[in-house]
């Protein structure tokens, strides 16, 4: 006989959002993680191990931050017998610490080479850039309604902007003959979608430069798309998230420098996201940003931040941190070359498998094709291949079809959370794996 | 202004302007189909198509020649006038399309000023803050419960350990690397550990916490939200006893929906809950129609600061079980517990009983215990599995900071610390109690009877000009204006007895009473007087 269920036929129900899987972790991209938590590479002790190439994460830069806080380890807690302890620790105020959303508008405007100007006033705080992306999910529409995202997009959105919100994500396809840049065509079509589904479309996000391409949006395709958000009345939201991570200080062209071109003309319909998870490798710390030129938006926004506020120590912390001129434009420069350089690492190592990317600038992962070793040109293939390179070749890389990608045999390969030498050992894996198939292939 | 051009219409409305000739003649030939069909000749369809069609165009008629021409629009200004419109049915239909671009309906009503005096008044005193030296004519904020008492003994403890505690200390060297990279977004090992045994330690030792059913928030307002968005659909209800915390209102209903169904507590049982109005309040929800999912209690409660007996507790979680439904306790002010009876815990009740556990949650939090409201560290404490797992996934929006994490991984397991700590607290919150309480008695308002919490609820229905919610906001204003101090009115928690005023104490110092007694006298007088 059958062991009986445990779950009691009592048991009070849970909700809806408790039983969906909206939270997506089925997906190949979350299955990728697990494989690599049950064997992770360790250079020493598990060298045959999986290494993780599927996570977004910047240690390259890392020694000049601990440089920071080792120096400045007295400024940066709450000085000597602790002062300002009491203050600090009793500041739950939503409007967050107005030093630290001071300092935070600064580096904002020092990583866009002051082209941009941003008022502390319209920042809001968050606990991470996923609780910003949410707030402003729940903020500009309502269950049913629904946010257009370009493809390929970070999979991650479809949890962060439905699962509590009701909102629809509708994509807005792009291929690899335009770069996979946004067309205006491509836009339309992806509105009519919406209205053949009878669903009203609140607004555009984009994410620049873009998760998965490791690119910039180039500045008349941004004009394109504020000019569309105009077109439809809909609200822009452009995540900026990897802004500090552009390898030329020039190449990112923030939407805030637009709208400044622009004189703040239909300002009101565009919000930023920030956070600090990727240009200062601090995901950890917990802190975002939203920046709305809508004050409507901004005073909501704040409101609806007590689900996730930024605690006042870590504020606090940051506030000397990046107001410290000195450290903020070696860490930005710096940064920028070390990413460069890991960039053109790794495709010229790939290069030398045969394998090419998407041309990047920006981000912590290159936008790689292995379209020619599918097996078949379709999302099966794709995940077959993946799976390959994940269980025999022991990487894990995030294939495209998560990223709703509508061409098969396009991969995310994060390069900068791990050493060089790790990153070395990733290369002749490929290598040799792509050479491998090719033998099997002429067989 | 939409409906004045159509994309599919190229003609000015003008053209279709019918001259009073030409309606004649039209008139005519309409109308004499119509007479055919009421004299039997006509076809019945062209009978009904007519009237349709000529309803249909009159009302199109007067839409487009409903609105004058609008006033030109400036160029400089941010609006959408000037631009063509498109086709698109959905843009036509929905409001969003006129006007500037909109927010959702649900942001609508959170964009509104608040109305509610339990956050105007913290709005106005966080204006015009008192201080005993540089504005000892400011606002004394007696709204907000905040615990102020023992910050010398938390700075001391920082001072002593600090570097350790956000460093940390990875073979000796001095390093963030480990707080810096992505954490479990449900809090760190080390810290659940840490603090589950804080917990057990603030509540009397007398239950033991698994860390293996703790997640970490930033904040208990997420914990209870993000409880909240597992046990519940937006439209059903929670049961919960007034008077209750002004701030539920927002964090369980902003976002979730959810209804929050108020079981009405009275000063004759010192607003103890009854098991009749619990019963009452279930069956006319279910009469209109909403389906209860659960009951949410503050133990310590908030804003009275009694504490739940063991009969109680044993009591709700029969209801529970007979209603099948949830039980949310939330235990923030445990560790204020001052009084002589001892808190027990929900935890502990259905430890030590064979009950059905996957319907018991639990919220803390160190906002009030620890007095670290900056730091944004929350609790979600569950018997069942599948809330833990889907509440864990839900930490993502609101992780607990980890040089936080750190730092009171280290304070929490200082476990000699966090005793004296406890102990020297509650000393100091009873006698502040003892002496506010005490100042209140001499001026003729009597409190409920608490033992736990950092406030303590005023009856000042004697002083109201009517028995009212009207009369009890007045002198809340008058108090507020006046006395200059910001007190919570009871009609803000729900209370259906007017008069009651939740005032919090742990903020002041001994010699601040008196200035408040003193200010209250005075308005009080002056009621006393004209009532």
């Amino acid at each position: 006989m059958a062991v009986l269920d445990i779950e009691q036929p009592n048991s009070a129900p849970l909700s809806t959002v408790a039983i969906s899987n909206t939270h997506g972790e089925d997906s190949p991209f979350f299955a990728g993680w697990k494989a690599y938590n049950e064997n992770p590479y360790d250079e020493l002790n598990n060298p045959s191990g999986v290494i993780q190439m599927g996570l977004a994460e910047n240690q390259v830069s890392f020694d000049m931050v601990e440089k920071y806080v080792e120096e400045h380890s007295e400024e940066s807690s709450w000085g000597k017998g602790a002062p300002g302890f009491r203050e600090n620790a009793l500041f739950q105020d939503y409007h967050g610490l107005k030093s630290f959303r001071q300092a935070m508008a600064g580096f904002m405007e020092e990583i866009r080479g002051g082209r941009a100007k941003f008022d502390p006033d319209k920042i809001v705080i968050t606990a991470g850039a996923t609780a910003a992306n949410e707030l402003l999910t729940f903020i500009l529409a309502d269950p049913g309604d629904a946010l257009l995202i370009p493809t390929p997009y970070y999979p991650g959105f479809d949890r962060d902007l439905s699962w509590r919100t009701g909102v629809n994500i509708i994509p807005i396809h792009c291929d690899s003959k335009s770069n996979f840049q946004v067309t205006p065509e491509a836009m339309e079509a992806a509105y009519k979608k919406a209205e053949s589904m009878n669903t009203k479309v609140k607004g555009i996000l984009i994410t620049n430069p873009s998760n998965p391409l490791g690119a910039t949006i180039q500045r008349s395709v941004m004009e394109q798309i504020l000019d569309f958000a105009i077109r439809k009345n809909i609200h822009l939201v452009s995540d900026e998230i990897y802004s500090g991570s552009t390898f030329s200080s020039t190449e990112f062209i923030s939407i805030a420098e637009i709208l400044e071109a622009r004189k703040y003309r239909e300002a009101e319909r565009v919000h930023i996201v920030y956070s600090l998870s990727k240009d200062l490798g601090l995901p950890g710390f917990r802190v975002g940003t939203i920046y709305s030129y809508n004050d409507r938006v901004v005073t909501t926004a704040r409101r609806m931040s007590s689900f996730t506020l930024i605690s006042s120590q870590t504020q606090h912390l940051l506030a000397c941190m990046l107001s410290n001129k000195e450290f903020t434009q070696n860490y930005i420069t710096t940064n920028r070359e070390r990413l460069q350089k890991r960039y053109e690492m790794i495709i010229n190592g790939l290069r030398s498998a045969r394998i090419e990317c998407l041309k990047g600038n920006a981000g912590l992962f290159c936008w790689m094709n292995l379209s020619p070793l599918l097996e078949e040109n379709t999302k099966e293939g794709e995940l077959a291949l993946w799976d390959i390179i994940l269980n025999e070749v022991r990487l894990n890389i995030s294939p495209g079809s998560s990223c709703h990608c509508s061409e098969p045999g396009w991969f995310r390969v994060c390069f900068a959370n791990m050493s060089e030498q790790t990153l070395e050992v990733a290369l002749r894996r490929i290598h040799d794996f792509v050479e491998e198939r090719k033998k099997g292939k002429l067989n | 202004m939409t409906q004045r051009r159509r994309s599919n219409q190229n003609s000015s409305p003008e053209t279709e302007l019918q001259t009073p000739e030409t309606t004649g003649a039209t008139a005519m030939r309409l109308i004499v189909p119509l007479q055919g069909i009421v004299q039997g000749r006509g076809g019945l369809i062209l009978g009904s198509l007519i009237p349709c069609a000529l309803f249909y165009f009159l009302q199109l008629y007067l839409k487009r020649n409903r609105s004058p021409n609008p006033p030109p629009r400036s160029t400089s200004s941010a609006n959408l006038g000037e631009l063509p419109r498109t086709s698109s049915r959905s843009n036509l239909s929905s409001r969003g399309s006129i006007g500037p671009v909109q927010i959702s309906v649900r942001a609508s009503s959170i964009a509104k000023p608040s109305d509610s005096p339990y956050y105007i008044g913290l709005e106005k005193a966080a204006e015009d803050p008192y201080d005993r030296l540089d504005n000892p004519n400011g606002i004394i904020q007696l709204g907000l419960s905040e615990n102020r008492l023992c910050f010398d003994l938390i700075e001391k403890w920082v001072s002593e350990n600090l570097t350790d505690s956000i460093m940390g200390r990875e073979g000796g060297e001095l390093s963030i690397s480990g707080i810096a990279t992505y954490q479990p977004f449900d809090g760190m090992t080390e810290l659940k550990v840490a603090m589950a045994d804080y917990m057990s330690q603030v509540m009397g030792r007398t239950v033991l916490f698994d860390p293996s059913q703790l997640i970490l928030t930033a904040g208990a307002t997420p914990a209870i939200e993000i409880l909240s968005f597992c046990l519940a659909d937006q439209g059903n209800g929670f049961l919960i006893p007034t008077p209750y915390y002004p701030g539920f209102d927002r964090d369980i209903k902003y976002r979730t929906g959810i209804e929050l169904i108020p079981v009405h507590c009275r000063s004759t049982d010192n607003f103890m809950l009854s098991m009749t109005a619990l019963d009452q309040a279930f069956n006319q929800a279910r009469k209109r129609g909403i389906k209860i999912r659960g009951i949410l209690l503050s133990n310590p409660s908030n804003p009275v600061g009694n504490l739940l007996s063991r009969d109680m507790l044993y009591g709700l979680l029969d209801f529970a079980r007979e209603k099948n439904i949830h039980v949310i306790c939330d235990e923030i002010f445990a560790g204020s517990n001052y009084g002589s009876e001892e808190f027990l815990s929900m935890a502990e009740i259905v430890e030590s009983e064979e009950f059905d556990r996957t319907r018991v949650h639990i919220i803390y939090g160190l906002s009030k215990d620890l007095s670290l409201p900056g730091f944004r560290v929350g609790v979600i404490y569950s018997f069942n599995e599948k809330v833990l797992a889907a509440a864990k996934k839900l930490t993502r929006f609101s992780s607990v900071s980890a040089p936080t994490q750190r730092l009171l991984v280290s304070m929490l397991s200082n476990t000699r610390f966090i005793e004296e700590y406890i102990e020297t607290n509650k000393k100091r919150i009873r006698e502040i109690y003892h002496l506010f309480v005490a100042g209140l008695e001499e001026l003729g308002i009597r409190c409920a009877e608490s033992s736990a919490g950092l406030f303590c609820w005023a009856n000042m229905s004697s002083l109201i000009p009517s028995y009212s919610e009207k009369g009890e906001l007045e002198l809340w204003e008058q108090l507020l204006n006046i006395a200059k101090i910001n007190v919570t009115p009871g009609s803000a928690c729900h209370c259906i007895e007017p008069g009651w005023f939740r005032c919090c104490f742990t903020t002041l110092s001994q010699e601040d009473i008196s200035v408040v007694m003193e200010r209250i006298r005075k308005v009080a007088e002056t009621c006393k007087s004209s009532c």
